[in-house]
């Protein structure tokens, strides 16, 4: 029968298609193995669903396709046979819910010890923020941003003073140490996306969500945006290194600071405004 | 949006109930035969107008929710400026009630084959309609010129937006009631009248309820009610 | 069980619709353009939807050009690609899929399968109609104005769909909202008839349990979208609020190019809130129609009752009111707080098992059936496979930690159309075969309708499955063009052109369908009032196709439920709806 012979090699070739597929996730590049995992377990029970189910198809239309004098049987239902099956469904339903609720958990239980870095999208480019020697933030403010002040820093925040502000560069990052990656936006809604790292979050205008990782592997890897932002949506790259600790540190070292930065032109402000009085 | 799954949730019973009594575990390749063997599972005796109005409240009931649910989701931002609440306010409130009463009062006329009754009720029913609308817009006038625009706050925005819905609604009712007075114009019978009379009155007490809800959001009588569901559901 | 006398008229009276009830046509303009007439009311809406479906489809060509051959065409730019997406989408969804399936369906089929003259409310049906035109129009004009038609995805997410970042902005945007707004009112203008007519025009002896299961589909599926549209009308007011007057909603403070805007303290989150309300109910708005229109070509062309009866009404009627609490599953990356998604992570999977107990009671249905593998058989098996298919991806995607690395990516967008593009029209196609008899009294030609079959069922699987791969793989969706990256090999642009290709036969396969459709009005063999055999009352029309008021001068009466095939005992292998108990030879089958 040739439609039950095609439905079969749909189901087959399906499954050959999965197993040989030069198409697949890229190494990973954090600690978030956990949720290759929990789509492994669902690869494993759909998989085994859609053959089943398609290969039974294939064998009703294989054995009671239409013949002269063939007569269906009167089977309006079957309790007991549905009861069983949809048993069987919540337990391979909680199988795969269970397993991704609980990586969930340590999705969104950010460690204590994780460091704070920022991201920062605009149209269309990325923007990044280290805190400096003391370990924390400065408060920004949307209403600040000008060419002098792309991030929108508070000038008087003493936080904010040594805060490492790459404007269209790389982001660096160190290797095993834990980071929360703060997401901001200046204008419409982004998506800040490393497709090795697995993890990622909308950066939306007015509010600052988070996400947090660890590095597990060195490398250089594509930024890309990953909510559409307009135009140039496709264009808005950019990178990140992870490196060993001792290159990173150098790294960093050759950084400017927000203060160092504005100085400049801080300065020129003021002596603009004391020589105005 | 708690509002809106309150409401949905109101609705749910009502389908939950009404599906209930629909003998829906009944095997039904069993049950050959005429349909007085299964009482009560036949199709609603109710006139169509009827049922289609209700089902029409439900889906403004919907509107107005999601129009609440927004609401109480954007005051929570650090923006919010509540704005006063014009003292003209308490007089349409007090005009829409009026409205809802002549309804009433035609619709009991109605009932009674008083055809004066419902003329009187229609008419001084829809006449308040009317003074409302236009006591709306005086309350526009005034915000207006008090420098409340509709762009300065979202608080503004909000009450513009959706006293403009519940306006637009009741003008919808009021070419509904105007199809009734037009049919007591031609001299229709009681009989053919009774029914818009009682949709129009129907309507009109949903406008009102609308109306008591919406004013009790924008003078901030229901924040705490709304902090209370906030806290239950987080 | 109570006798039935065979007269059964005797005590169940003809319930005879006085003359002046119904509306009658009297010119050509009000039969057959301003009909309230709601047969002639669903063609108009099947014939507006499929023309802009076709607009739809030829934009889905241009943008798989694009992917497929990157650089090659230069008529098509970033922002032409944006516009391409958003308005393919939108159309699919909105414009095509709820107006076929519940003003095309929904109009031609509950009246005739609940056995009521027409609809409740003929002149609002009209409207109803008219004013989808209306939406139709409005929304087509986009492509004329300066600017184009907004490319902000058919989400039209803010803050992006009002900058000027986004192709569409001046015009494009606010006419798309229009476009919505207008819709919605026609829609609940023809959501109220088909509510009140199941509730309340269905003929003696329709109890709910014995309507066909498109019924309850098409019914369900309209009560939800009465709710859950007033979301969308609510967002796009306020958006069009936000982009003409200069509120914020939506919009937070923000830098736009360098400027500072004068909005502030918007939500945008509070958009999708408001947008998936209504986003996600819709998703079941376009499935639960097609469940039950594939239940009735199962059961029909198996020539066996539909497996579980009752628990594929419990499921149709479980899955609608679920499906409200599911929205924010479109939101795990939004940024809202992340405990919701322990919730909408359940609530999501738990849906998954109505879903499938649909699933198996489908193909248990053709267990031990008398399976004849018409046209509309082999749609009915493609949307098995594909929903099946379409449905287990959807367990990625609603569970929310798989959901993270998946989301945003081709993954969803290969996902989405398995399980709402391709299945969905797999049914719509399969129900053309099935009812087109009943419509035109003449049958779809058979080579043709095959040869369209297996085109558009492997096409569209090939075009689909692969893609899953490339999503798995961090290519982003809404991308015209992924450029240069470190992790994507080569070998991915062979499959995108592949894709493409595909895209271009499975589109050019439906030139056939439509010649079919043509070509068969005036040559196809004709049908005879039941050709496939079927118990529900549409096919028991004195006349095909049904004539004004359906019915001739009584109603029938209805003594049984839908799925009366290969009864034991029984002379023939169905019995219509409307034979009582007693008679000995089968009615129906009228000419």
């Amino acid at each position: 029968m040739v439609v039950a012979l095609i439905l079969l090699l749909v189901a087959v070739g399906s499954v050959l298609f999965h197993i040989y597929s030069p198409w697949w996730w890229t190494p990973i590049a954090t600690n978030w193995s956990y949720i290759d995992h929990t789509i492994s377990i669902t690869f494993w029970i759909t998989g085994a669903v859609f053959f089943a189910v398609i290969a039974f198809m294939a064998y009703c239309v294989f054995r009671f396709h239409h013949k002269e004098g063939r007569r269906a049987a009167y089977n309006p239902e079957n309790k007991k046979l549905e009861w069983w099956l949809t048993i069987g469904t919540a337990v391979g339903v909680g199988a795969m819910l269970a397993p991704g609720l609980v990586v969930w958990h340590q999705f969104v239980t950010v460690p204590a010890d994780a460091t704070e870095i920022e991201v920062m999208g605009q149209q269309w480019q990325w923007s990044f923020r280290l805190p400096g020697k003391d370990g924390r933030m400065g408060t920004t403010n949307v209403r600040n941003i000008s060419p002098e002040n792309p991030m929108g820093l508070n000038r008087d925040d003493p936080h904010g003073q040594d805060d490492v502000v790459i404007e269209s560069g790389d982001l660096h990052l160190p290797i095993g140490k834990p980071v929360k990656v703060l997401l901001r936006s200046l204008d419409v809604l982004h998506n800040f996306m490393v497709p090795e790292f697995r993890a990622k979050m909308d950066m939306v205008p007015g509010m600052v969500t988070y996400f947090w990782m660890t590095p597990i592997r060195t490398g250089t890897f594509d930024v890309l945006c990953a909510e559409l932002c307009g135009v140039a949506h496709a264009q808005m790259r950019a990178k990140v290194i992870v490196q060993e600790v001792s290159e990173y540190h150098a790294w960093l070292e050759t950084q400017k600071t927000f203060a160092e930065l504005s100085g400049r032109k801080a300065v020129t402000k003021a002596t603009y405004k004391s020589g105005g009085n | 949006m708690s509002a809106i799954i309150l409401f949905m949730a109101v609705i749910a019973v009502i389908a939950g109930w009404w599906l209930s009594q629909q003998r829906l575990t009944a095997k039904p390749w069993l049950e050959e035969g005429s349909i007085d063997d299964f009482p009560g599972t036949g199709a609603i005796t109710l006139p169509a107008a009827k049922i289609g109005l209700g089902v029409f409240l439900a889906v403004a009931g919907s509107l107005f929710a999601l129009f609440i649910s927004a609401y109480s989701m954007r005051m929570n931002m650090a923006d919010w400026r509540t704005m006063p609440v014009p003292s003209l306010l308490w007089f349409n409130t007090g005009v829409l009630v009026l409205s809802s009463v002549a309804l009433q009062w035609a619709h009991i006329a109605a009932l009674r084959n008083n055809m004066d009754g419902v003329i009187v009720g229609l008419c001084a029913g829809g006449a308040s309609a009317v003074i409302f609308l236009i006591g709306q817009l005086l309350a526009w006038q005034q915000l207006r010129a008090a420098g409340y625009f509709v762009a300065s706050n979202p608080a503004n925005s909000f009450f513009y937006m959706m006293t403009a819905a519940h306006g637009l609604h009741l003008m919808g009712g009021l070419v509904a009631l105007g199809r009734a007075t037009a049919k007591v114009w031609r001299g229709a019978e009681m009989a053919q009248l009774r029914l818009s009379v009682e949709l129009c009155t129907i309507y009109w007490h949903f406008l009102l309820l609308v109306w008591l809800v919406l004013l009790g959001l924008l003078t901030g009588w229901t924040d705490d009610f709304i902090d209370i569901c906030r806290r239950l559901l987080t | 069980m109570v006798d039935v006398p065979y007269d059964a008229r005797a005590d169940a009276p003809p319930a005879e619709v006085p003359e002046v009830e119904l509306y009658h046509p009297r010119s050509w303009w009000t039969q057959y353009v301003f009909s309230q007439d709601a047969k002639v009311i669903a063609i108009q809406y099947s014939l507006t939807a499929s023309a802009i479906g076709l607009v739809a489809l030829v934009l889905s060509w241009l943008m798989r050009l694009q992917l497929g051959f990157p650089g090659t065409f230069s008529f098509i730019d970033a922002s032409q690609y944006l516009q391409f997406i958003t308005m393919h989408g939108m159309i699919m969804v909105i414009y095509l899929l709820t107006a076929l399936f519940l003003g095309g369906f929904g109009n031609y089929l509950i009246p005739l399968m609940v056995g009521a003259r027409d609809m409740v409310f003929p002149y609002v049906n009209m409207l109803s109609y008219w004013i989808y035109l209306l939406a139709v129009l409005v929304l087509a004009s986009t492509f004329f104005v300066p600017g184009g038609p907004t490319g902000a995805g058919w989400t039209l997410y803010p803050p992006q769909a009002v900058l000027s970042g986004t192709p569409g902005q001046d015009w494009g945007i606010v006419l798309m909202l229009v476009s919505l707004i207008l819709f919605i009112i026609g829609f609940t203008m023809g959501g109220l008839n088909y509510v009140v007519t199941v509730l309340q025009a269905r003929t003696r002896g329709m109890t709910l349990m014995r309507m066909p299961l498109t019924v309850w589909g098409i019914f369900t599926a309209t009560v939800m979208a009465l709710l859950a549209f007033p979301a969308l009308f609510v967002a796009s007011v306020m958006m069009l609020f936000d982009r003409l007057l200069g509120t914020s909603f939506f919009m937070p403070a923000l830098v736009e190019m360098g400027q500072q805007m004068k909005y502030g303290g918007g939500s945008p989150i509070l958009f999708q809130h408001l947008f998936w309300f209504f986003g996600h109910p819709e998703v079941y708005i376009v499935a639960l129609p097609a469940f039950g229109i594939v239940s009735d070509l199962i059961s029909t062309h198996a020539r066996k009752n539909i497996f579980g009866y009752r628990m594929m009404v419990w499921a149709i009627v479980g899955i609608g009111a679920l499906s409200f609490v599911v929205w924010a599953h479109h939101m795990y990356v939004s940024g809202m707080h992340p405990k919701f998604g322990f919730f909408f992570a359940t609530t999501t999977l738990i849906i998954a098992i109505p879903t499938a107990i649909k699933v198996y009671n489908w193909v248990l249905t053709l267990w031990r059936g008398d399976i004849h593998l018409t046209v509309p058989m082999l749609f009915a098996l493609g949307f098995i496979i594909t929903f099946v298919n379409g449905g287990l991806t959807g367990l990625f995607l609603g569970n929310v930690v798989v959901d993270v690395p998946l989301s945003d990516t081709m993954f969803v967008v290969a996902h989405f159309h398995m399980v709402m593009g391709v299945a969905p029209i797999m049914v719509v196609l399969g129900a053309i075969y099935h009812w087109y008899p009943k419509v035109t009294g003449r049958m779809l030609d058979d080579w043709m309708g095959k040869f369209h079959f297996w085109v558009t069922f492997l096409g569209a699987y090939l075009i689909f499955f692969p893609m899953h791969y490339i999503g798995l793989l961090g290519v982003p969706r809404r991308y015209h063009d992924i450029g240069d990256t470190s992790f994507i090999p080569s070998s991915t642009h062979t499959l995108n052109a592949f894709i493409t290709v595909m895209a271009l036969i499975v589109g050019f396969a439906q030139m056939v369908f439509l010649f079919n459709l043509v070509w068969s009005l005036f040559r196809g063999r004709p049908s005879g009032g039941n050709p496939w055999r079927a118990t529900t009352l549409e096919w028991q029309t004195p006349e095909t196709p049904p004539g004004h008021g359906n019915w001739g001068k009584e109603l029938p009466v209805v003594y049984r439920w839908a799925y009366d095939y290969s009864v034991p005992g029984a002379a023939q292998d169905f019995i219509p709806q409307n034979q009582p108990r007693t008679t000995p030879a089968v009615q129906g089958a009228a000419p």
